[in-house]
């Protein structure tokens, strides 16, 4: 059987007046039904925009998918057209976007933008829709459902906001579901409720579910396995337990090296990742993270390809033998 | 010293802050014309601490629980509704707005946006070296020159760059020259409000690194205000934890993360992932229910027994004063 996403060689350009902008390039990654699949990196190295491209909502212009197959269950949704693909999104593939605020319809009742998606994917009455928003947002553990559905957006929290979106996307039973950075604008206590909420519930409904984060404590608590991106690439992949246990890549090493951590006694000095991530409009043949690793050689001038490193653990970088012991040692 | 002395009361002369019984209420008016006012928000309510010299206070909680507030009260930003504020014991809450304005070069505040804290129009150089200028710091134009080069190189940035604009910078170099100009008048205590939550991990350790190197240097003294919970263990000596404008414990940093003892602390810490799944997978959740209630109608007596897993009736009564449970760790709990 196919992989339920198979995303292969995946590249997205901007074309902007600076020049273009390799948000994405070539970027393959797979994900089996029911799976949670974590994608991290900082800010700019393509996570959003990587998911924004299986969707189909890249703004053209300036943006474009420029080459690779999104193969879902086995169709290419490169080929859909737009009529098509409508009937993809929210329905079989839906997403869970960062701003609460900013992704409900402020004029809109919370119970229509509930039922909308379910009169027109799954052709239900107006009265078995509202029934089945009920049901949904007692799912995702809002009291009151019946009542809160007369409300709008701005009478909910945040992490209320949330969880509305939550029952929206999973409203249709979709395949997939994308968070993207779904909790990043919650509290701590709120964050961990929601995602409580959204892993319970994926898990019921057997929905393969993609977070997307910058947050590596997120990952490690949810996902099977461990998309690592950089400057617009994977540059590791491997279950949670080795990329966070045994990383070999030097920008997975120095990531888990800057973070403090919560249940470690106070290193005298965090070890932070020198420099700046690179601007996406002028990298070079080189890898990207060249100027600022530790363990560059002379061989890093050509850009090294995802190598196994392990069972079931790719990296990219040249380097990769001699980080695997430092790894081992400074950890 | 005796250990007492050294946890819980130090001498007078360690005290730097001395914050008591301090209020902040925020009045809510209505109507259009006489704007009469209808109810108070409780930002902070009757909260006390002190920060000892040279020792940075970590001040965590949820958004909106007061931890803003609580720092721009101390440095009179807010002039607090009841309470005192001490700085080297002088009373700050009595002070009239000119001289608290001159006082201010003891007392510095980072932000925690630093895109927005920085004037666009303003060059590098002239941003930083404002605050010499209206404190009277220097002499002449090449002892300007020369005191805001300094000030670039302290913190990590080409004196070079003097000349650039804010917009020219990327967000961790934008911090840093809000920490230039904090730096600027040598101040004695800086308020870092959530200086890093802006940041990239990567860029995060680089300007947490930074305030450490220059908390040694300069013996700065910092209230350090966060939630993030890991970063502050990272640079705290000592953590308030604070909930709806409460104080609900204050501890030494390593006691607090072994032996959290409030229900409230001990809810944050399990909500942090740990990056580790090997760990994650062993650690117990407890998971609140429910959100932050509205600050214009807090809970009566202890705020937090909407959400508590171990509430009971006798909670709903009276504000459960902060009790020392030794060794300086205090907790406003009955059921502790």
């Amino acid at each position: 059987m196919p992989p339920l996403l198979d995303v292969k060689n995946l590249a997205t350009y901007f074309y902007t007046p600076e020049g273009v902008v390799k948000a994405v390039d070539g970027v393959s990654y797979d994900l089996e039904e029911g799976e949670t699949l974590g994608l991290v990196g900082e800010s700019g190295c393509g996570k959003s925009v990587s998911a924004l491209s299986v969707m189909g909502l890249i703004p053209w212009p300036p943006g474009r998918v420029v080459s690779g197959e999104i193969l879902f269950q086995g169709e290419d949704l490169r080929k859909y057209d737009t009529q098509e693909m409508r009937k993809i999104r929210g329905k079989e593939i839906s997403m869970v976007f960062q701003e609460p605020m900013t992704s409900l319809n402020p004029v809109l009742t919370i119970g229509r933008q509930l039922t909308e998606t379910m009169e027109l994917h799954l052709k239900l009455s107006k009265a078995a829709a509202a029934a089945r928003a009920v049901e949904m947002l007692q799912k995702v553990g809002i009291p009151d459902a019946e009542r809160r559905l007369t409300q709008y957006p701005h009478q909910f929290s945040g992490g209320m906001r949330q969880r509305v979106m939550i029952a929206m996307a999973l409203s249709c039973d979709p395949k997939l579901l994308i968070a993207d950075e779904p909790t990043t604008a919650l509290d701590v206590t709120i964050q961990a409720q929601v995602l409580e909420v959204m892993q319970g519930l994926c898990r019921e409904f057997g929905t393969a579910l993609i977070i997307i984060t910058h947050n590596l404590g997120v990952v490690a608590r949810y996902a099977d396995r461990v998309n690592v991106m950089y400057a617009g690439r994977i540059i590791e992949r491997s279950s949670a337990r080795e990329v966070y246990g045994n990383p070999h890549h030097p920008y997975t090493l120095g990531l888990l090296h800057s973070v403090p951590r919560l249940d470690e006694p106070r290193r005298t000095k965090l070890d932070p990742i020198e420099g700046q991530p690179p601007d996406l409009a002028t990298l070079t043949g080189a890898c990207a993270f060249l100027p600022r690793c530790r363990y560059a050689v002379e061989k890093c001038a050509e850009y090294p390809p995802l190598v196994s490193v392990g069972e079931n653990h790719v990296a990219a970088c040249w380097e990769w033998p001699k980080l695997g012991t430092k790894a081992m040692t400074k950890a | 010293m005796t250990q007492q002395q050294i946890n819980g009361q130090s001498t007078q002369q360690d005290l730097l802050v001395d914050v008591r019984n301090l209020k902040m209420y925020f009045p809510v008016r209505s109507g259009a014309i006489f704007q009469r006012k209808i109810a108070d928000i409780k930002a902070v309510d009757d909260v006390s601490f002190t920060i000892r010299r040279g020792e940075t206070l970590g001040l965590v909680g949820e958004s909106g629980c007061g931890k803003t507030t609580t720092g721009r009260c101390i440095l009179q930003l807010y002039r607090p509704t009841a309470g005192n504020v001490l700085f080297e014991g002088q009373e700050l809450t009595r002070m009239k707005t000119s001289e608290v304005r001159r006082f201010r070069r003891n007392m510095q505040l980072i932000f925690q946006d630093p895109y927005s804290s920085l004037d666009p129009r303003q060059n590098c150089a002239s941003i930083v070296g404002e605050p010499l200028v209206i404190h009277k710091m220097v002499k002449s134009k090449g002892e300007y020159r020369d005191r805001v080069a300094e000030l670039l190189s302290v913190v990590g940035l080409n004196p070079s760059m003097g000349y650039r604009f804010p917009h020219e910078f990327s967000g961790g170099q934008r911090q840093r020259i809000g920490v230039a100009r904090a730096l600027a008048v040598n101040p004695r205590l800086i308020v870092c409000d959530e200086p890093v939550s802006a940041l990239d991990v990567s860029i995060q350790a680089q300007v947490i690194n930074l305030l450490e190197e220059l908390q040694e240097q300069f013996n700065l003294t910092y209230l350090f205000i966060a939630h993030d919970l890991s970063v502050v263990r990272h640079i705290s000596d000592r953590i308030a934890v604070m909930y709806l404008g409460h104080i609900m414990e204050i501890s030494d940093r390593t006691e607090l993360y072994e032996n959290p003892l409030h229900p409230y602390t001990k809810a944050l810490l399990s909500a942090v992932p740990i990056p580790d799944p090997v760990i994650e997978a062993q650690r117990e959740r407890i998971i609140l229910t429910g959100d932050v209630p509205s600050p214009l109608r807090p809970p009566s007596g202890c705020v937090f027994h909407t959400r508590c897993p171990i509430a009971i009736e006798e909670c709903k009564g009276g504000v459960p004063p902060l009790r020392d449970m030794g060794n300086g760790h205090q907790v406003a709990c009955i059921r502790v």
